[in-house]
């Protein structure tokens, strides 16, 4: 990676991504909802059509289920579709696509058909959408064998992602955190395809883990700075993809600081969070000092008022009281 | 109509059997009578009605385990109703107690209380320092001990290893007095935080013991004489056989009874601090054998050479204020052990017995004892047990 680095988005990062695709295989197509005349309903496509067509950047009737069926009967006839549905709320309309054809054609055909199809959607709260937009539904699909999950937060992974993405032989889904399109930084100049399998430890810490991924990744990391303030050393863990799981390496930072609490936008119940807990119970539990905890979203739906929501969700104080908790013995 | 129901005989009661009933339909019951016996975890149960009336049903049979607040019986009242206390828990239908067709709510046993909360990497470091788990104070949430708290039981163990152990030791000048009260603060603390103590005092008359033993020792030569704090010791130590709940350990929430009986005595130094060193099996040495132990302990204590057994194996603490004076003393227990007797001064009484009073030499034995592990009865027994053997010194 060269030392060059351009001032981007998050946003930016990912129609730069897009681009590169388009650019490099013909067989790469977007659609969506509003993906070309409007430019995408958090503008990330913006400027597509005019640089590539309608052939290849395409808009779709308000049906989720029709056009993701779309995408997995391209994909299987050989394109490389990218399918953008607008939040995973959403998607749910595209369940029995997702679930029941595209996580198991190659199972089902005998591995005859693979879907080679990129589902990207936004996920989170914090922008006032109220509970038909604003939920964080990306656990459940970590739940589903046949698909990834891949999970980018930072302006590397937002760039990064996609390509190992459309790459991969069989379906995978990028749940982008409606929070971070417009977060800004420096991102190398001839920034490219990153590694897809393994969760990243985003600053080291020997206390103990904080792990984390997506839109509450730069909430975890301004709580670890806190805490540095009191001398507790946080780890923050951003596991990058939610299915598979990096296991490894978080049983390897369970190991070396004994203690963990992890943040998810999600609910706590039946939830990506549960299974981290599991996972660490299941592998590494001879090295732990204390309980687990977590900090997850209120159980109840996304409120629309914005003091509700920000209640609702994970925030600062809450994880540095978690950890401090979980290190010290009280809050 | 009222329905009488298995009553909650204390604030653990979840249900109770029904051994036996002492009415049957058509009888007349008086608020106060007796009507049933009831079994529970405490043993057979006379249960009272608090209404009058005439029985007219039972419900359930002799033998069967019914839930508290379940209905026993139904009683016709005659008017006469007195207050009902308040029965806790849901009122079950009793048919459903008894209907051997419906599916069981099983309520699991309740934990041994206070199981201690350790962290499973605690636990680890513990086996890896070869300390015990009793000997660290949790910091943890809640309490719990975390692998922090076993390293620092661990450097205190040193610590205490190189103040009083043989090795390390000890002139009476080297002794590191800060450490020791290091020593004394965290043992101490421990014990006021989590033994729930429980003080019993009672005055024991000690003529019969004082007259024999200036008899005994008039026989003898000064260096072979006996003082009373071994009759007081031995009495201790004996008294243990007829009251094992005293001598032992509570260790990882359960009480581990001691297989012999080495007494603690709490030695004050010179130079300030305590020790609490242990006189070995007490219970199996004449008289002469334990002022022997005795003599050699304190000396060897107040010299700075104590064996390391004997400063961790003592299965109950003696401790006398008695030659400073104090009439009497309630002791802290030194944990892990489970109870301490104190024995103040000697004193001249009034004393009144077979309707003459006269003066007698009486001595204030107190208890402090471990919550967990005995009740007051118990601990009330063994004092009484430790008063009766010292009306009999010869037997000692």
């Amino acid at each position: 990676m060269s030392a060059e680095t351009i001032k981007t988005t998050y946003r930016d990062a990912i129609r730069a991504a897009i681009r590169e695709a388009l650019l490099r295989d013909e067989r790469v197509f977007l659609m969506g909802e509003d993906v070309g005349r409007y430019g995408g309903c958090f503008a990330v496509s913006k400027g597509l059509l005019d640089e590539f067509g309608p052939e290849r950047i395409r808009d779709t009737p308000l049906s989720e289920s029709a056009f993701v069926g779309a995408g997995i009967g391209a994909a299987m006839g050989g394109a490389r579709p990218i399918v953008e549905i607008m939040t995973v709320n959403f998607s749910l309309l595209a369940l029995d696509q997702i679930v029941n054809n595209a996580a198991t054609i190659l199972h089902m055909s005998g591995g005859q058909f693979n879907i080679p199809l990129v589902i990207r959607m936004t996920t989170g709260a914090g922008r006032q959408l109220a509970a038909q937009h604003s939920h964080s539904l990306e656990g459940w699909y970590a739940h589903i064998p046949g698909i990834k999950v891949l999970t980018p937060a930072t302006l590397e992974d937002a760039r990064g992602m996609l390509w190992p993405a459309l790459e991969d032989p069989n379906p995978v889904l990028i749940f982008e955190n409606g929070l971070l399109y417009n977060m800004e930084g420096e991102l190398a100049a001839d920034a490219g395809a990153v590694d897809i399998s393994k969760a990243a430890i985003r600053r080291s810490g020997k206390d103990l883990s904080l792990i984390t991924y997506g839109g509450t990744l730069f909430k975890t990391l301004q709580a670890a700075e806190e805490l540095a303030r009191e001398g507790i050393d946080a780890e923050v863990i951003d596991l990058r993809t939610l299915r598979p799981l990096d296991t490894a390496t978080i049983v390897a930072s369970v190991g070396r600081t004994h203690r963990a609490v992890i943040v998810d936008e999600g609910w706590r119940s039946g939830s990506i969070s549960a299974e981290i807990m599991a996972r660490i119970m299941e592998n590494a539990f001879f090295e732990l000092d204390a309980p687990v905890a977590r900090v997850c979203s209120a159980e109840v739906p996304m409120p629309y008022p914005k003091h509700l929501e920000d209640a609702a969700i994970p925030q600062v104080p809450a994880i540095v009281a978690a950890a401090r908790r979980v290190v010290t013995g009280h809050e | 109509m009222s329905e009488f129901r298995m009553p909650s005989l204390g604030a653990d009661m979840e249900s109770g059997t029904l051994v036996d009933w002492r009415v049957k339909p058509g009888d007349a019951v008086r608020r106060g009578d007796v009507v049933a016996l009831v079994e529970t975890e405490k043993g057979v149960i006379e249960v009272e009605i608090f209404e009058s009336g005439v029985v007219d049903s039972l419900i359930v049979q002799p033998g069967q385990k019914v839930p508290v607040g379940a209905t026993l019986a139904i009683v016709r009242g005659d008017g006469a109703t007195a207050e009902v206390p308040p029965t806790p828990g849901p009122p079950l239908a009793a048919k459903a107690a008894s209907d051997e067709k419906r599916l069981p709510t099983i309520t699991p046993p309740i934990e041994a209380a206070g199981r201690a909360r350790v962290s499973p990497l605690a636990r680890k470091r513990a086996q890896e320092l070869g300390v015990e788990l009793s000997a660290a104070t949790g910091t943890g949430e809640d309490g719990s001990i975390t692998a922090a708290d076993v390293e620092r039981a661990a450097e205190n163990a040193k610590a205490r290893a190189s103040t009083t152990a043989p090795a390390a030791t000890v002139t009476a000048k080297g002794l590191d007095l800060q450490a020791m009260r290091r020593v004394i603060a965290a043992a101490m603390a421990r014990s006021k935080r989590e033994i729930p103590h429980y003080y019993l005092a009672t005055t024991i008359d000690m003529r019969k013991s004082l007259n024999w033993l200036a008899a005994e020792n008039a026989k003898r030569t000064v260096t072979k004489r006996l003082l009373y704090s071994a009759l007081l010791i031995r009495a201790v130590a004996l008294a243990t056989g007829e009251v094992p709940e005293m001598n032992g350990f509570w260790i990882d929430g359960a009480f581990k009874p001691g297989h012999d009986v080495h007494v603690g005595v709490a030695i004050s130094l010179r130079q300030g601090g305590l020790i609490n060193p242990a006189i070995h099996d007490v219970d199996k040495k004449n008289l002469d054998e334990l002022m022997e132990s005795m003599l050699d302990l304190v000396n060897r204590a107040r010299a700075g050479h104590l064996r390391s057994s004997e400063l961790s194996d003592g299965t109950i603490t003696v401790t006398s204020l008695g030659e400073q004076g104090v009439e009497s003393v309630f002791g802290v227990i030194y944990p892990p052990q489970v109870a301490l007797v104190g024995f103040g001064k000697i004193i001249e009484r009034p004393f009144a017995a077979d309707g003459l009073v006269g003066a007698r030499p009486m001595i204030e034995a107190t208890l402090s004892g471990d919550h967990r592990v005995s009740d007051g009865h118990r601990g009330g027994r063994f004092l009484l047990a430790v008063d009766r053997l010292l009306q009999e010194p010869e037997k000692l």
